[in-house]
């Protein structure tokens, strides 16, 4: 099937943006629902983890669309990534895989690098403190913020909302500067 | 009902993020070295589809499926807006992974991805808690 294997190779920019804009109207459709991914944790800490803790004391069950939601991003990801397995590597730029050659990263794997997040690999200091401490981080820093890159990147500037891109300016320069000062200490 | 076409929306976002390459921990250092277009790409036709689709939506006074007029929350700005940025840029540039990746991460079979969703879920469940102790 011809559709099939362009379906399963890298969906180019210009197919895939338009498709995650749409997403924007598509919510506001279904039930004026705002996008955002970040405050899906807030939603599970709140459902089960709540400790009287007033931020996480709110009607979660007028927002169980974010769990539904949620459910989609991992069924699309069991989709995209296991039934329609990609058959070859994602192009990643030449001066890229050099870069992450000489901090010990090969590009073996599709999405992970094996060296950082695999179960044989995570119990050094340099991997918790990129995954653990980095996903913390990712959890505190969005919920701090009000928004992650589809809350603040994609609804926010879409809807012109100056916040937002006060947000999104920041995140996107501090991402740049630990992607090229921080991480490369660590791994080396 | 309504619940399933949530579902149905997350399930496409999280396809294309996959298809796209937007959940992979190269691809983005790719972006933050700027070594690459694709995700540059995405962001700047996600944004103008959005927003003009969200432009048509008004203009049109387009309703939602039960009959309600469209409602856009404004976002109040708040010093928590910065101080919280510069945390999550630093967590997504280790990480490779904001939230929505995370998830079509798990998905897609790599179980280690878990760790990263626990830690980030502890990330929020601390800021919840030090909410009123923090400045904003």
């Amino acid at each position: 099937m011809e559709i099939f294997n362009v379906l399963r190779q890298q969906w180019p920019w210009y197919i895939a943006g338009p498709i995650i804009g749409l997403s924007v109207p598509l919510l506001l459709l279904a039930g004026n629902k705002m996008l955002g991914i970040s405050s899906t944790l807030r939603q599970i800490c709140a459902m089960c983890f709540p400790a009287n803790i007033p931020f996480l004391k709110y009607k979660w069950k007028d927002q169980l669309w974010k769990i539904f939601f949620a459910v989609g991003l991992l069924l699309g990801g069991f989709i995209g990534g296991v039934l329609l397995k990609p058959i070859t590597m994602p192009q990643i730029s030449d001066a890229t895989i050099k870069d992450m050659r000489l901090m010990g990263i090969s590009y073996r794997e599709n999405i992970l690098p094996a060296e950082i997040y695999s179960w044989a690999h995570l119990l050094t200091w340099q991997n918790l403190l990129i995954v653990v401490g980095g996903g913390f981080l990712v959890g505190f820093g969005t919920r701090y913020a009000g928004g992650c890159t589809s809350g603040h990147g994609i609804f926010g500037l879409s809807t012109l909302q100056w916040p937002s891109l006060v947000a999104v300016v920041l995140f996107f320069a501090s991402g740049i500067l630990t992607a090229n000062f921080i991480l490369p200490l660590l791994l080396k | 009902m309504r619940n399933f076409l949530f579902l149905l929306i997350g399930t496409l976002f999280g396809i294309t993020l996959l298809k796209a390459d937007a959940v992979s921990w190269f691809r983005m250092q790719e972006m933050f070295r700027f070594q690459g277009f694709q995700m540059f790409g995405i962001f700047m036709t996600a944004i103008p589809t959005a927003a003009l689709s969200v432009f048509l939506l008004k203009k049109f006074k387009i309703k939602t499926l039960d009959g309600k007029p469209i409602e856009i929350v404004k976002k109040e700005f708040n010093w928590g807006y910065v101080y919280g940025s510069l945390l999550f840029g630093v967590g997504w540039g280790l990480t490779g992974a904001c939230p929505g990746p995370i998830y079509v991460q798990i998905g897609s079979g790599l179980t280690i991805a878990v760790v990263t969703l626990i830690s980030a879920l502890a990330g929020t469940w601390v800021y919840s808690y030090l909410k009123p102790k923090l400045p904003h």
